[in-house]
């Protein structure tokens, strides 16, 4: 257990904005659930398509209530819209696109992220199940699949613990797949050196953002406030 | 080539006990719950169930758990999200309490094993999984530079889906996101069995919406169109 301070940072939302700034127009991107899912927010009208996995391309924003239909939900089964040049196709035909390598970045929520890029996020051992039976999900198939893999996690368990750690200590998704990790905190890019700070949330500094995660920290000589 | 049967009773008559059993679905869109009903009032046993979920989004699933008629489950989303609101489940006691024996799987390598055994293949190798729990007891092999894991086909002796329309010979037509498993588990299945909302003349549906081609369809049965509000909260 290695409890460490608190700190104020962003807000869940405002994770999600920050990395909706990260996207590229053009691009196909995956969405997990958590605070991914809020990511569609801050990209309507963005050149950006987003896949439901369950089979959907071009999934819109959430349903109103009038708007509702049950055989339209994305992957967290919320009701969903459409967009002009939506589609529909096989679950399978979905992880084939993933598999493939189709899917330019997956956002991805995470309980653990270690300083090689490894990334622990569908078995948390506190709830007492076998380290094998678990919520996997699309989560592994996303993590080996897209081309780029950011995280979008809280810098910090509800405990204080660390959740950006030298090893992981739950289940792995998958080994050394995580580019980039922006939390309430910071963003930090995982380089082949090690974890590279670049952004710090407002008031915030570098000896902060370290205070809180495990790993040494190489600090960007660019480091910055995040900004929107 | 009449492919309709009068019943959802008569549609799973010959289901014996120690069946295996594919049962379509993404939590609530395009399960087959009608014929989930079925099997429970049919009482059999000792099933082995492949599915996406053993609870959120399907109540008819947790009936089975809770009638015992379930010996293994393969899944990749097992449990609800919420680690209390699983600990109430039936599907997540009876796991815990070594009821049934569980397998998970991720979710590309689940609808592949069944994608292969449609179509006749028993093994593929893929990457998903290398580094983590999914690998142990798994042929692992270097194709290029890149690590892959063995996985293999899985074959059930029926296969429960759904569709919006079929015409009497066993083509089908799904709906939106309400197609996910449907495809892949059809032909997977030795026996197919799907539950539709419609069923139409064969000529009726453009062969161009056709989703599900009837060759691997072996019994069609009507059902109402369920009324319901998507969440798995």
């Amino acid at each position: 257990m290695n409890v460490t301070k608190k700190l104020r940072g962003l807000s869940r939302e405002l994770i999600a904005l920050r990395i909706a700034n990260e996207l590229e127009d053009g691009t196909y991107v995956n969405l997990g659930i958590g605070i991914p899912t809020l990511v569609s927010d801050w990209i309507e009208g963005r050149d950006i398509v987003l896949q439901a996995e369950l089979g959907m391309l071009n999934t819109g924003p959430l349903a109103s209530k009038d708007d509702v239909e049950q055989d339209l939900i994305n992957a967290s089964c919320q009701p969903v819209t459409e967009l002009p040049g939506s589609c529909y196709f096989s679950e399978n035909e979905s992880f084939s696109m993933i598999r493939g390598g189709y899917m330019d970045t997956a956002v991805l929520g995470a309980l653990q992220v270690s300083e090689k890029g490894d990334l622990a996020g569908w078995n948390n051992p506190g709830r007492g199940l076998p380290d094998n039976i678990g919520n996997i999900g699309g989560s592994m198939d996303l993590a080996v699949g897209a081309k780029k893999v950011i995280i979008a996690m809280m810098h910090v368990t509800n405990d204080g613990e660390y959740k950006i750690v030298k090893k992981c200590s739950y289940p792995l998704t998958a080994e050394g797949v995580v580019d980039l990790i922006v939390t309430d905190l910071s963003v930090i890019e995982v380089t082949p050196k090690g974890l590279l700070l670049r952004e710090v949330a407002p008031g915030l500094t570098a000896a902060d953002v370290q205070s809180v995660t495990e790993p040494k920290l190489i600090v960007s000589p660019d480091l910055k406030e995040i900004q929107f | 080539m009449d492919k309709v049967y009068p019943s959802l009773d008569a549609a799973v008559a010959d289901i014996p006990d120690g069946a295996s059993i594919a049962i379509a679905g993404f939590f609530t869109a395009g399960t087959p719950s009608p014929l989930i009903r079925a099997l429970a009032k049919r009482g059999v046993k000792d099933l082995t169930i492949i599915c996406m979920q053993m609870g959120p989004g399907n109540e008819d699933i947790n009936q089975l758990i809770v009638n015992k008629q379930v010996k293994k489950a393969i899944c990749n989303y097992p449990f609800y999200r919420s680690a209390t609101r699983g600990a109430n489940s039936p599907a997540e006691q009876a796991v815990r309490a070594g009821e049934i024996e569980m397998e998970v799987c991720p979710m590309g390598t689940f609808s592949e094993k069944l994608r292969a055994a449609g179509a006749g293949i028993a093994a593929f190798y893929t990457p998903t999984g290398v580094g983590t729990v999914v690998e142990e007891g798994k042929e692992k092999r270097k194709f290029g530079d890149r690590e892959y894991l063995l996985e293999l086909a899985i074959k059930p002796d029926y296969a429960f889906v759904y569709a919006y329309k079929a015409d009497t010979i066993g083509n089908l037509s799904c709906h939106k996101t309400a197609r996910n498993y449907n495809p892949e588990m059809a032909a997977a299945g030795r026996i197919t069995i799907a539950a539709v909302e419609n069923i139409v003349r064969p000529g009726e549906i453009d062969g161009d919406m056709v989703h599900i081609p009837g060759v691997y369809v072996q019994r069609v049965v009507k059902v109402d169109r369920p009324k319901y509000f998507p969440t798995i909260d």
